[in-house]
This record gives C-alpha cells, sequence and structure tokens, in this order.
C-alpha cells in the first residue's frame, strides 16, 4: 500500500470560491459525507475580490425584470454561443440563490422599503446587480464560509491536486500533496466537482490571484474531460495601469454603474462612437439620456460604458494605438464629474464605491472623488472551460467528475457579463454539489489506480532531484509575456502560429525545471507545479483560437475583423486524441428550445 | 536603478535567522512585490503566504520594521529605505517556516461561535424588510478580511498567549456582527463572558489601530458586547428596565 494519507469521502469538491463552497453546502445537506480542497485558506478564494454584484432578477428595483429579461441578456451578452440550457436554468434559478444568502446571515444593501437593493450594469437590461458597496464577494464568500463550518463538512486549507485518480472511465479520486509540509495525500471519493476558478495567471497583466493557473481545466482535461469556449478569455476593460506594481488589478465596473465615463486624452467620450447593432435600441444616444439612465431614470437607455465588456475592451485598445491614450497606456475613467450633477458627490463615491477608493488613495496617490483614474484592459475570466452537462454539471465524458463555476463552460457563450459569474457559482454550484451527492449515493468506492500515485509522485519530485535547471519562475514569467503579446485581446493567426511554437519550447523548458530548498511550504516547487496547468490551458486557449476564424465576443481577429460569413455557429471542443496530442473540433450549436427562441424573438 | 534591502526572516520553529536582500525598486511598489521579487530571483524557496495583492483577501500579514500589516498594501515609498527593512513573520501564532504562519486557531475558534439564527421572515415570500439605517453598523463589521492582524498585535494572545480562554478581536467583532444583526435571534452572551473571555479585553485599542479595514473594533464592537453582557450578569434591574424597553419599541413599529 501506499505510504500517503489516505482520505475517504462520499464527495469531494476541489476549490473552495464560491462554487465549491456552495456545491460543498449542498452535498453535505443530502448527509454524504463531503471533504473540500481550499488551494488557500479557507475564506481567501478568487471570489473574494468580486466586486459589482450578484446578477438576479429579483424586479426589488425595476419591477419590469424578469427571468426571461435576464436570459434573454446573459445570451444576447454570449452572441448565443451560450448553452441555452444552463442560461434558462441560471435566469430562473439565481434570485432563490440570492435570497438563500440572506437567510444565511449576508447584508446586501438595501432598498428605501427594506428589500435587497439592485445596481446597474453592462449589458443588463434593469437594475439586477445584488451588491453589498463594492465588495459584493467577500460578503458572499464569508456567509458561505460560516454557513458551511456548521454543515458538517472537513476541510483541507493549503491543499493542492495535481492529478485525478481514475478506474476505467470513472473519476475515482485525487492526489494531492499539502502546503505545509510538502506532504503528499490521496483522497478516494465516489464523485468529484471542481471548482476551481479561472485562468487568468497565463497572462502578464492579470486582475487573478496566483492561484487561478487552470488547475480544474488541465486536471480534467488530462483525466479525459472535453475542454469547450476555450478561445473565450475575458479582458475586463478597466483595470489600474499605473504604478507598474499594481497593474491588473481591478477596477469594478460599478463606477461605471454609477455614472463613471471613459474619456481619451482629448476628455472625449469616445464609447458614443461606436455602438454595435445588436445593441443600438438599447443604448443611449447623448451624454445626458445616459446620466440619466444611471440616476434611475426608468425612460432612460444605458450610457454606451455599460455596454458589454468585450466591446469596451476593444474600443479602449482602439484608443490607446491611435495614440488618444493616457499617459501611461491606458484611457481615463473619470467618476468625479458627477461632482457637478450631485450634491456630496465625494460622499456618495466613497459611499457607493469604498474599496475603489481605499484602493486608488492607497496604491496610487489617486483621489477618485476629485480627480479620473486611469485604466486599461486586464485578463479577468474565462468564458470558455469543462463541458459539461446543464443540468447535472456532470462531465461529457467522464464518469463521476462535476464541475462548476469558473471552471466550467457553457453559460457564458462568447462573453459573460458583469455579475453573471456570482449569480454563476450559486446556481450551478448548489447543482453540482446536488447532482455528485446523487451519484455518490448511487455508486461505491472504488480502487485508486497506485501506479497512477506513484507516477505522479515522482513526476512531482523530479524538479528537486535536477542539479541543474530553469527557474520556475523565470518560466511562468516567459508564458505570461508570451501569452500577453502572442494571444491577447487582439490576435492574428500569423502570431498564434508563433505562440504554438513558444508553447513547445516552453512545455520542454517546464520538464527541465529546478527548485531548491526542502518539501516545506516552498514556493518555487508550487510554482514548478502549477507550469503543467497553466501550459495545458494555454495551449487549449491558442488552437481554439487559432480554430475561430472569425471575430465574436471576447475572442477578435485582427485578420478575420466580422463573424462568419457563412453564418456557421458552433462550440469549439478541446480533448486529448489517442495520441496523447490535444485536438480541436467543430461541435455545431444544439437547436434552442422554441419556447426561447421566441422570448429571444419578442425581446430583440 | 534605486534600490532597497530587506532583512527577511528565514527560519521554522525550530529556529532560523534575517537574511539579506537587496532588490531594484520601481514606482508604485509594495512590500509584497518585493518579497516576490526575492523569491523569484534570489530565493525562490522563500515561504510567503498571499493571494489578492490588493488588500481584499488577508493572507500576506506580516510585522513590517516591528508593525503588523498587510505586506500588499505597504509602499515602500512609505517606508525609510536608507536602512533595511525588516521583514517578519506574525509573532502570536506558531511559525510554520520564513514569512507564514499556522492561523488554523482563529478557524477552530469560530467554530466554536454560534451560527447566524433568523428570525421568521417578514414577507410571504419568504424574505425579510431591513432598514440600510439598521444594518450600517454591522456592514462594518462585516468588511473584515481575516487577515488576523488584530489578532497579532492583541497582547492577551501575543504576551500572555491566552487562545484557550480569549478568542480575541477578530472574533468578537464577528461576534458582534452577529449579535447586531437585525435578524439574528440566537444568544451568545454566556458563552462572550464564559467560553469567549471577552472580560480579558482591556480596551487598549491596539487592534483598532492596526486594522486595514478601518473597523473601529473596539468602540464599536467589543465596548457595546461588553456592556451587553455587563447588563445581562451584573444589573438585573437595568436588564429588567430593558426588557421592558425593548417590548414597547416593538409595539411601536
Amino acid at each position: 500500500m501506499t505510504p500517503y494519507d489516505i482520505y475517504d469521502y462520499d464527495v469531494l469538491i476541489i476549490g473552495a470560491g464560491g462554487a465549491g463552497l456552495r456545491a460543498a453546502i449542498e452535498a453535505a445537506a443530502t448527509g454524504v459525507s463531503v471533504g473540500l480542497i481550499c488551494k488557500s485558506l479557507l475564506g481567501k478564494a478568487h471570489t473574494v475580490m468580486a466586486e459589482g454584484g450578484v446578477a438576479a432578477a429579483l424586479a426589488n428595483v425595476d419591477e419590469r425584470d424578469s427571468w426571461k429579461v435576464h436570459f434573454t441578456d446573459t445570451m444576447r451578452g454570449g452572441q448565443y454561443l451560450n448553452n441555452w440550457r444552463m442560461a434558462e436554468l441560471h435566469a430562473i434559478e439565481a434570485p432563490d440563490r440570492v435570497r438563500e444568502l440572506e437567510a444565511w446571515g449576508a447584508l446586501f444593501d438595501r432598498t428605501k422599503d427594506g428589500r435587497i437593493l439592485q445596481r446597474n450594469f453592462g449589458g443588463h437590461k434593469y437594475p439586477r446587480l445584488a451588491h453589498v458597496g463594492d465588495r459584493t464577494g467577500l460578503e458572499m464568500i464569508r456567509t458561505l464560509q460560516d454557513h458551511g463550518i456548521h454543515s458538517g463538512m472537513e476541510v483541507h486549507m493549503e491543499h493542492t491536486i495535481i492529478t485525478l485518480l481514475k478506474e476505467g472511465d470513472r473519476v475515482t479520486g485525487a492526489f494531492g500533496y499539502e502546503r505545509e509540509k510538502g506532504r503528499f495525500v490521496i483522497f478516494r471519493a465516489k464523485a468529484i466537482v471542481l471548482a476551481t476558478g479561472g485562468i487568468g495567471r497565463a497572462y502578464k497583466i492579470t486582475s487573478n490571484s496566483w492561484e487561478y493557473t487552470g488547475d480544474g481545466q488541465s486536471l480534467a482535461y488530462h483525466a479525459g474531460a472535453e475542454l469547450m469556449d476555450m478561445e473565450f478569455v475575458q479582458f475586463h476593460p478597466t483595470g489600474m495601469v499605473w504604478p507598474p506594481s499594481v497593474q491588473g488589478i481591478l477596477v469594478t465596473e460599478g463606477v461605471r454603474g454609477e455614472g463613471g465615463i471613459l474619456l481619451n486624452k482629448e476628455k472625449q467620450r469616445f464609447m458614443f462612437q461606436d455602438i454595435p447593432e445588436l445593441y443600438r435600441n438599447q443604448t443611449a444616444d447623448n451624454e445626458e439620456e445616459g446620466w440619466r439612465y444611471t440616476q434611475g431614470d426608468r425612460q432612460a437607455r444605458r450610457p454606451p460604458e455599460l455596454l458589454t465588456r468585450d466591446h469596451v475592451a476593444r474600443c479602449i485598445v482602439r484608443q490607446i494605438k491611435e495614440g488618444k491614450g493616457s499617459p501611461h497606456n491606458g484611457v481615463y475613467l473619470d467618476i468625479s464629474w458627477i461632482n457637478s450633477k450631485l450634491p456630496n458627490a465625494a460622499e456618495h463615491i466613497r459611499k457607493k464605491l469604498p474599496s475603489m477608493y481605499h484602493q486608488f488613495i492607497k496604491l496610487a496617490d489617486i483621489d477618485i472623488t476629485k480627480e479620473p483614474m486611469e485604466v486599461g484592459p486586464t485578463t479577468h475570466y474565462v468564458m470558455g472551460g469543462i463541458r459539461v452537462d446543464a443540468d447535472t454539471q456532470m462531465s461529457t465524458t467522464v464518469p463521476g467528475l462535476f464541475a462548476a463555476g469558473e471552471c466550467a463552460a457553457g453559460l457564458h457563450g462568447a462573453n459573460r457579463l458583469g455579475g453573471n459569474s456570482l449569480s454563476d457559482l450559486l446556481v450551478f454550484g448548489k447543482r453540482a454539489g446536488e447532482y455528485a451527492a446523487k451519484f455518490a449515493r448511487e455508486h461505491t468506492h472504488a480502487s485508486v489506480s497506485e501506479a497512477t500515485v506513484a507516477t505522479a509522485a515522482k513526476a512531482a519530485l523530479a524538479p528537486f532531484e535536477r542539479t541543474k535547471g530553469e527557474n520556475p519562475f523565470q518560466l511562468q514569467y516567459d508564458l505570461q509575456e508570451m501569452m500577453q503579446n502572442l494571444a491577447g485581446i487582439v490576435r492574428r493567426e500569423d502570431e498564434l502560429q508563433q505562440a504554438m511554437e513558444e508553447l513547445k519550447k516552453l512545455q520542454a523548458r517546464a520538464e527541465e525545471v529546478k527548485v531548491s530548498g526542502n518539501r516545506e511550504y516552498n514556493g518555487g516547487w508550487h510554482t514548478a507545479l502549477d507550469l503543467r496547468n497553466l501550459l495545458t490551458v494555454s495551449e487549449a486557449v491558442a488552437r481554439s483560437a487559432i480554430e475561430r476564424k472569425e471575430s465574436v465576443g471576447a475572442h477578435f481577429r485582427e485578420d478575420y475583423p466580422t463573424k462568419d460569413t457563412t453564418g456557421a455557429k458552433y462550440n469549439l471542443v478541446a480533448a486529448k486524441g489517442a495520441d496523447g496530442a490535444m485536438q480541436i473540433r467543430r461541435e455545431p450549436l444544439p437547436p434552442i428550445r422554441a419556447d426561447l427562441q421566441q422570448i429571444i424573438e419578442e425581446m430583440k | 536603478m534605486k534600490k532597497a534591502t530587506f532583512r527577511i526572516w528565514r527560519g521554522d520553529a525550530n529556529g532560523g535567522k534575517f537574511e539579506q536582500y537587496t532588490i531594484d525598486i520601481a514606482e508604485g511598489m509594495v512590500v509584497l512585490d518585493a518579497v516576490h521579487q526575492v523569491q523569484a530571483q534570489q530565493a525562490n524557496d522563500l515561504s510567503v503566504r498571499w493571494n489578492c495583492k490588493a488588500g481584499k483577501c488577508g493572507s500576506c500579514s506580516a510585522e513590517i520594521n516591528g508593525r503588523p500589516k498587510l505586506m500588499c498594501m505597504t509602499r515602500l515609498s512609505d517606508l525609510p529605505l536608507d536602512q533595511p527593512v525588516l521583514l517578519e513573520p506574525m509573532k502570536a501564532f506558531p511559525l510554520i517556516r520564513d514569512l507564514v504562519t499556522d492561523v488554523s486557531w482563529n478557524y477552530r475558534a469560530k467554530k466554536m461561535i454560534r451560527p447566524f439564527k433568523p428570525r421568521k421572515p417578514d414577507a410571504a415570500d419568504g424574505t425579510w424588510r431591513m432598514d440600510q439605517a439598521d444594518i450600517d453598523r454591522v456592514q462594518e463589521f462585516r468588511k473584515c478580511i481575516e487577515c488576523y492582524l488584530c489578532q497579532d498585535v492583541c497582547h492577551v494572545l501575543r504576551e500572555h498567549q491566552l487562545n484557550n480562554v480569549f478568542i480575541g478581536p477578530r472574533l468578537l467583532v464577528y461576534s458582534a456582527s452577529l449579535e447586531m444583526h437585525p435578524l439574528d435571534v440566537e444568544d451568545r452572551l454566556e458563552a462572550l463572558k464564559k467560553a469567549h473571555g471577552i472580560g480579558y479585553c482591556n480596551i487598549t485599542k491596539c487592534c483598532t489601530t492596526v486594522c486595514p479595514e478601518e473597523i473601529t473594533i473596539t468602540d464599536n464592537a467589543i465596548i457595546p458586547l461588553k456592556e451587553r453582557v455587563a447588563d445581562r450578569f451584573y444589573d438585573p434591574l437595568k436588564r429588567i428596565f430593558r426588557f421592558l424597553r425593548s417590548k414597547t419599541s416593538s409595539l411601536k413599529h
């Protein structure tokens, strides 16, 4: 038998952000045993950084809102490449998931009549985001954490999974290490939920934390699961650009929701110059109307700053390329201008956007109530991920393996709307937990492959045995620099092909990394082990981006600047071929149910 | 290029020493950037805990020139760089390695506090009504990012190691956020007095001074809790009066 500690659970959840915690709570509530693995400490996962709010058609602020409008907004924002069933479930169930948080202690900001307040956000027709100032993610993760610790789950903090274990097709466990001593650990489970978040650390400029190395996508892929839509990486339009050390840190869309405007160095509101056809009817055609919208005028249409993130990010890039950017290669985001509109504007801004105020004063010496911020696009989110069944969240190809939240694909199509991520992880976290528990009740424990464990352990320790080799941090920097330059916000065939060449070299170099010291809390070793995941997801992004020869949603091809002229509609699926190489295939969009198509037509 | 020198604690529970590292610095750098640069270029195996690098997750707590701070929110331009910057792990917790400490006690202690228990919903659809004015003070407590700097600086925990009888400022703030939650009906006063040792706090306000979220820990959370405990256990007349007053005020609604 292996010399490692072994834990047995009915359901093992890998990842302890919003989706993982919500899945764990749901699974534990059904009475099965649940283990929850956190890469960091509990409550520190990336959900904590979500700012603007959670989208749900509660209709507290505007009674014209309903799940149907939310569904349509989500599909339109995703350029109709979304999985329509997931978009339907998400829009219908999000309000209950938000109200449930209140029953668990969350304190959202209130309307005048004491209900949950909702704010405007890009691509949402009505004020829809339940929020707590600009720290909604913290409120959510803390609520789930404080509720979850009393639900019977066992929490393994600072553990990282390096491979999934299978018997036949079915997933039966996971193998990883704990950070403190560097000891290996085996988890046996009847069902596993992946909730590991995104891939932002594959890029140099990112709003994502160190944990976001594509672990779930990569673990699933190597275990035989399919990845989908990996070409769709969201670059959030507004990240900090100055000083250099804070480059990429998120500036919430809530700034624009509260009336913030985008300006170039000539002080022009350039967003009015390019309003896409799909949104023309919903967008203000003058500044005054845009302002009235942000102040709750129900007859007004939204300002162009609140168009979808893919579009706003591209408009910003264009301004910078045309030489109209700000001194540090960004544009201006100005909320201080509302001083001319509101009495006590400074106080209002500090109340509505407290962490933005704090962040800019502390890190950039900018008082956002008095002067504009400098912002530019930052890697923020991946729409693509593990391909799953819409209702159960189980992998399309690996029985017993579930995925929820950012690491799963489908809901957001080609572009995610702000606020739909927090609702995504609640709705589908719950579903993944529920169906994983059901799967666990219907199956018994199966053996885990000792050979796989032995191979993984040996590979993981190899960097210690090399007397010479590469610095893992340097390799990660080189990968990030390369992806930023060759597979970023604006893409071209020749650059993407070059990215593939560079990836081959980086993969070879990754086989030669060397780490020093011992296995205890060794940052170099952890970075070395994360490299495989980063390289796998980067390859999936680059290959998919080459294959989609059109511009749609977040995927912009300079050499194919329009949508596919033949009208072909498909998702791209990445899977490991028999020879071990990554294969990309086109999967035609499944036909949408007639009643849902009708809803979309009615709201055009 | 400008340079700065850091003396960083390297070692584990068995001992260690300060190592000196000199790096190039750029405009706007924070201490965590400097630590990352040291880790990437000079000491790959340096142990440091961090996540968001934006002051939102509370992972990178350490003692910078002897002061408990978040490394990601401490700018080099605010430190005297004509001498080495001293970087040490938090002292109130057992050392794991280098700048990383074992903060798991906070998680175990939190689990002992009775969880949120709401009153019956106010509306037929199962929802509640709350005025913003009534939740403002609890929202202050809920800003807490659990960095545990307040625990680190609390002399009851730091000097006297009384963590078996005292839950510390972070968890008193947590208790206050539950006790003052408009919907909560659970009773935690007896536990606060006995198992959680609120009496050990003698209001030196060190916790409030170090809180990166600027939560007024002592004045807004701990003192009101102390008053509630005192009212319950040390002043029976006042208790009856308060009980009657709460009845009449609830009738007015």
